[in-house]
């Protein structure tokens, strides 16, 4: 228990540091206007009683001496001075908690991008990507608020109740006795109150989403819609999320208008209370005019940090939960770099010696052995789940195998350099993802400074070049997130010319044409082993058309090789590759030299 | 940016105001009480100021429980206002939000498919939900909130003139300057304002970016280059966030300090005329009280005006979305004898056969675009299967979609059973037809009720019995709950191939006359592609049917085979007579059938 606050604390600690000057400031600033405020309601007091009045009793020695207009002369340039000098501090105040503020954030965002980047192949397989954004942003919003406003808000706040009891206390005892008593009743009531009512929040949070998913079905699935003639269901569908939405809202608006009025109420007796005594003490001469303001203006000033800082002690819990959850990714394992990187020739023989290796316990591959020589084109057929998709993934270490050992070149991929091996060895993953830039930028992202002309070579043979014409923008065309959608074919395509333009000695294409049409499908692959250059091939496919100009190919059933060798000889062997073959002839799954 | 104010208008909100009217009378209560609020506001400090004056200074209780009374049932007069206040603010918020999501959801179910085709789901949404949101809060708390500072400010004059029109001159002086800086240095928060959500919407895409694109970034090695660039973003928003907070450090201290030199000059003055008999110490300090608080209601007031010009990109897109018509419509005679799609008068609608003719069909997306059909006719009998086979872009989607009429053809006419589909309504229409997408969609829900949405009224019996026809029953067997196993958002927690049969069996539920089926050409394994086979062909038997084939078996079976060419019919006929005919057909079968087939052959 201890451990995990400590390790909260760590990790708030570790990035406050380059916030720490600035937040430093800013809290000291904030400190000693408080001081100034307390002090400009003192010179009021003082200029009440002491010129207004003619008590000059509590006054100094020296101002004891001076005339009632130099007095209130005197009162008036001090009361400029303070104010003059609250402006200096608030202006710092202001300027370095943002500072702070900003810094602070920066250094978590950055911490989690790159942790994020670095974490290995099988995290990212793990976690789903909303959630992971989620923590991201809204997690560390919440830490944010939490140091900012609330760690500071506590902070300074403790500060105001301590400089105002000293204060008051010392200008009367009764009359401060009654103002403090008003502050634990004000916090116990915020606190329970805002504890209570995050409950509640919850409740319209779900039903909030449930309205969301609600409408964003119906608008990924409006052909569905239409084509059913279901818009009246879905309008009632949604109507029903929405006023059960409006309902709790509006449930929760009468609690929330019954708090607020009862704080209001709270606040207004209080102040009452010490307009009540006050008028009582000051006609029974037990306390001076001026002091009796400076109460009513000083319990009016502390209504509002005190009713703050109910709220601020019950939603700080929320802060633990979302440390906790920054902390799952920053605790995280990265990827180790490998110790003393070996050279190795990645246009030579690849080889996989007895690989196994399981996924969440399940075999995924089992005691497979292969070896292609460099340059030649390897196959590797075999149906959904059977493991093909898996070599890939262990070739270039996005996952190690967890018995066997796997050689480029003699060199047993764990002794390569990580990053040489990754642009070594050009993995086409089936859903490609696009950057937000432009094509140009996409295809030669990973060989920066690539000529223009080079990059419209790979488009021509990924047969993108045509489809690149369509837009307005050309290769300047924006695509991903921010941009144009691409369709699945047109991004295997990017992606497909993306690896040729790297010109990596091996090129892996995991079912890489899966959405491409036939046509298109045929054209690439009649290019493939030209446009590789001298590129050791691996071409994973359930498509049998796909495998036939390969030198080798492997047939992997249930993570097993179970047959292997030239496609001719394969399919003259009559075994799953043909019976495969015979089967997509018939249903037209197409598949040609 | 200052072109986007300087364009500043009225129009979209005007849009809306049949939307807040409805919810007038809470917006009226929320209006008028905080202005009453703001003359208990007002009122206060001079109570006060009486309690000096009247006991304080005369040394006397007498009369105090009289003035206790008056002070007590103002502090309940403000009680009451204010719990009505919120809770019409609450209501009023709700109310229009639910309000304007519901004008948004509708006129997005009219919307033609067009509006689809270009408009992301995540843009839509946002306006649907956050919008609207933000619309109706500051229709609720921002805008009485500007009535309340109207109302308070002269409010204050008014006390301050009519209690020492002398004193009060200071305030009245200072007006002018502390307005000047508000507008100086608002303008200026606002742009800086609006460069930090700019970064901070980077930021979120950012994140997007290298958490979508990691297993893809990892297999190029660019983690450090995607990190540089990241902390770049991140040194932008430090910056832009910085900048405004040192802008807001020079304004808001600013006009504190004109509160409290405003409040010197007041204890100078008033001081002397106190000294003189000319003023009341009671009504000194509460012009210092007016004084000190005076200032901060200019900047309050600017906050306000500012979050409601800010919120009219927000008022522009809803006011967009719930006024955009459609470009597919039903003829008011048609709506007045079919229904439209949320009242159908289906009493009136003619049982369908199936029937489908194209006359002289063309059609083309833009104005001026390229055409993508060009005067196509086609002669489809009731129960005929028809294959559509061609290249990407040939036009064989363009022609399902007409079917369909998620599109008018711009030339020609389309003819479901004799008559023009423009004089039937689009419900009827989609009514009669079943659909199958290529990316199939399923909504949130069990299996059964998704099987179901292709006809709500089915008993289980018959939705068991369509999901039996198209081997949904070895998916759900497999499953824990069966038939009311929940699939997920989307239907996610299925492979592609199961939700692929899933939505066969919502079209077979549906008895549709008219089958649409645009084939995947995505990867399933061997036993899945062979179950969905056997689904398609149930589905085309005996139906008139349109599918976007991929697969020859498809072709094979269907009765008639179009095959698609830069925007025409090139050939037409069943497999074998195309084959034997050696065109256009022949040339796509020997290149999408392998070298296999003739080995086999």
């Amino acid at each position: 228990m201890t451990e995990k606050w400590k390790k909260k604390a760590r990790l708030l600690a570790h990035h406050l540091r380059p916030a720490a000057s600035a937040l430093c400031a800013g809290v000291l600033a904030a400190m000693l206007a408080t001081l100034l405020r307390t002090a400009f309601t003192q010179v009021i007091r003082f200029a009440v009683d002491g010129v207004l009045l003619g008590d000059v009793s509590d006054l100094p020695a020296f101002a004891q001496a001076l005339d009632t207009p130099s007095l209130l002369g005197a009162a008036c340039a001090l009361a400029v001075v303070i104010a003059l000098a609250e402006f200096a501090v608030s202006y710092v105040q202001d300027v370095s908690l943002p500072k702070g503020s900003e810094r602070f954030v920066k250094s978590l965002r950055d911490a989690l991008y790159s942790r994020i980047q670095r974490l290995p192949y099988g995290w990212h397989v793990q976690n789903s990507t909303g959630d992971i954004i989620q923590r991201c942003t809204s997690d560390v919003e919440v830490v944010r608020t939490f140091v900012m406003d609330q760690l500071l808000d506590l902070l300074s706040t403790l500060f105001l109740l301590v400089v105002y009891m000293a204060v008051m206390f010392t200008m009367n005892v009764p009359m401060s006795l009654l103002a403090f008593a008003f502050v634990p009743v004000i916090l116990g009531y915020s606190a329970v109150f805002y504890s209570r009512v995050s409950v509640k929040y919850r409740e319209a949070d779900e039903a909030e989403g449930a309205l969301s998913t609600v409408v964003q079905e119906n608008l990924t699935g409006v052909r569905v819609v239409r084509a059913f003639g279901r818009e009246r269901g879905e309008l009632e569908k949604f109507r029903e999320k929405n006023n059960r939405y409006t309902d709790i809202w509006l449930h929760l608006g009468d609690w929330l208008s019954a708090f607020w009025t009862l704080g209001d109420m709270m606040s207004i007796i209080q102040v009452f209370a010490i307009v009540v005594l006050g008028v009582h003490m000051c006609v029974a001469g037990e306390i001076t005019l001026g002091v009796y303001l400076a109460f009513v203006s000083y319990t009016r000033q502390l209504t509002w940090p005190v009713r703050r800082l109910g709220r601020v002690i019950s939603e700080m819990s929320k802060a633990g939960v979302s440390i906790d959850r920054l902390l799952y990714i920053l605790e995280s394992e990265e990827e180790q770099p490998v110790q003393a990187p070996r050279q190795a020739d990645l246009h030579g023989e690849i080889r996989f010696e007895h690989v196994s290796f399981a996924y969440e316990e399940k075999a995924v591959l089992r005691d497979v052995s292969f070896a292609i020589g460099g340059g030649q084109t390897l196959g590797i057929f075999g149906g959904t789940g059977s493991g093909k998709s898996t070599i890939a993934l262990l070739l270039s270490r996005l996952y190690d195998p967890d018995a066997g050992r796997i050689t480029i070149g003699g060199v047993d991929v764990r002794d390569i350099d990580l990053r040489a091996l990754r642009r070594g060895v050009g993995v086409v993953l089936q859903e490609p993802f696009l950057f937000s830039r432009t094509l140009a930028e996409n295809i030669a992202i990973a060989c920066e400074g690539a000529a223009q002309a080079d990059v419209r070579w790979a488009a021509q043979e990924a047969c993108l070049d045509a489809s690149v014409g369509e837009f307005v923008d050309g290769y300047e065309t924006v695509v991903g997130e921010r941009g144009v959608t691409l369709s699945g074919g047109q991004k295997q395509r990017v992606a497909i010319a993306r690896t040729l333009l790297s010109g990596a000695p091996v090129m892996v294409f995991d079912d890489a044409l899966s959405a491409v049409d036939a046509k298109t499908d045929e054209a690439i692959r009649t290019h493939l082993r030209q446009a590789a250059g001298g590129a050791t091939l691996i071409l994973i496919a359930h498509r049998v058309a796909t495998l036939m100009q390969a030198d080798r190919i492997i047939v992997l059933e249930d993570g097993q090789i179970v047959e292997s060798g030239a496609p001719e000889a394969l399919l003259a062997q009559g075994g799953i590759f043909a019976r495969a073959a015979r089967m997509q002839a018939v249903t037209g799954e197409e598949a040609d030299a | 940016m200052s072109e986007k104010q300087a364009s500043f208008s009225l129009t979209p909100f005007r849009q809306l105001m049949p939307v807040i009217r409805r919810h007038g009378w809470p917006l009226f209560l929320a209006i008028a009480t905080n202005v009453l609020l703001a003359g208990i506001d007002l009122i206060i400090p001079l109570l006060q100021s009486r309690a000096v004056d009247r006991f304080i200074l005369n040394g006397t209780l007498e009369g105090f429980g009289g003035y206790l009374a008056q002070y007590l049932l103002l502090m309940a007069a403000e009680l009451a206002l204010l719990l009505v206040y919120f809770k019409s603010c609450m209501k009023t918020e709700m109310c229009i939000g639910r309000d304007l999501k519901e004008a948004c959801f509708v006129n997005l179910q009219r919307l033609s498919i067009d509006y689809y085709n270009v408009t992301s789901a995540g843009h839509s949404l946002s306006r649907v939900m956050s919008d609207t949101d933000r619309i109706a809060a500051a229709a609720a708390w921002t805008f009485p909130n500007v009535i309340w500072a109207l109302a308070y400010i002269p409010g204050v004059y008014a006390v301050l003139l009519s209690q020492h029109a002398g004193l009060a001159l200071t305030m009245v002086v200072l007006a002018p300057v502390v307005a000047a800086l508000t507008v100086f240095f608002q303008k200026r928060l606002i742009a800086l304002n609006r460069e930090v959500r700019a970064q901070h919407s980077k930021i979120t895409a950012g994140y997007n970016e290298g958490i979508m694109g990691a297993k893809t970034s990892k297999t190029l090695a660019l983690e450090d280059r995607l990190c540089a660039e990241f902390e770049r973003t991140t040194s932008r928003m430090a910056q832009a966030g910085i900048a405004h907070g040192r802008m807001r450090a020079i304004y808001v201290p600013l006009i504190v300090l004109c509160g409290t030199l405003a409040a010197s000059a007041t204890l100078g003055l008033g001081g002397n005329l106190v000294l003189s008999g000319g003023l009341s110490i009671g009504v000194l300090s509460a012009f210092m009280t007016y004084a000190l608080s005076l200032f901060q209601l200019f900047r309050q007031m600017a906050t306000f005006i500012s979050q409601l010009i800010s919120l009219q990109a927000n008022v522009e897109r809803v006011a967009e979305l719930m006024h955009r018509k459609p470009t597919v419509t039903d003829r008011p005679d048609v709506v007045d004898t079919y229904g439209d799609c949320f009242a159908p008068r289906t009493e009136n609608w003619e049982e369908m056969r199936g029937e489908v003719a194209f006359e002289d069909v063309s059609f083309h997306y833009t104005q001026g675009g390229e055409e993508v059909l060009r005067h196509v006719n086609l002669h489809v009998p009731a129960g005929t299967s028809v294959a559509l086979v061609g290249e990407t872009g040939a036009g064989k989607s363009t022609m399902v979609n007409l079917v369909c009429r998620f599109f008018e053809p711009t030339g020609g006419r389309v003819l479901i059973d004799g008559r023009d589909a423009r004089e039937r309504s689009q419900l009827w229409l989609h009514s009669h037809i079943g659909y199958v997408l290529q990316e199939p969609h399923l909504f949130s829900g069990t299996i059964r009720e998704n099987i179901r949405y292709g006809r709500p009224e089915a008993s289980d019996a018959e939705v068991e019995a369509a999901a039996r026809a198209v081997n949904v029953d070895r998916i759900a067997q497999k499953l824990p709950r069966g038939y009311d196993t929940d699939v997920g958002e989307c239907g996610d927690k299925l492979s592609t191939g199961e939700k692929q049969l899933i939505s066969f069996a919502r079209a077979l539920l549906a008895r549709p006359a008219i089958f649409v089926l645009d084939e995947a050409t995505s990867s399933v394994d061997t036993q899945t592609e062979q179950m969905i086979q056997q689904a398609t062909a149930t589905l085309m038997r005996g139906t008139t049917s349109f599918i976007i084939a991929h697969r020859l078996s498809t072709v094979r079976q269907a009765d008639v085979i179009l095959v698609i060419d830069r925007g025409g019919i090139v050939e037409q006929g069943t497999h074998e007579e195309l084959l034997a005919a050696g065109g256009a057909y022949h040339a796509l079968y020997t290149t999408q059938f392998s070298k296999q087939a003739r080995q086999d052959a």
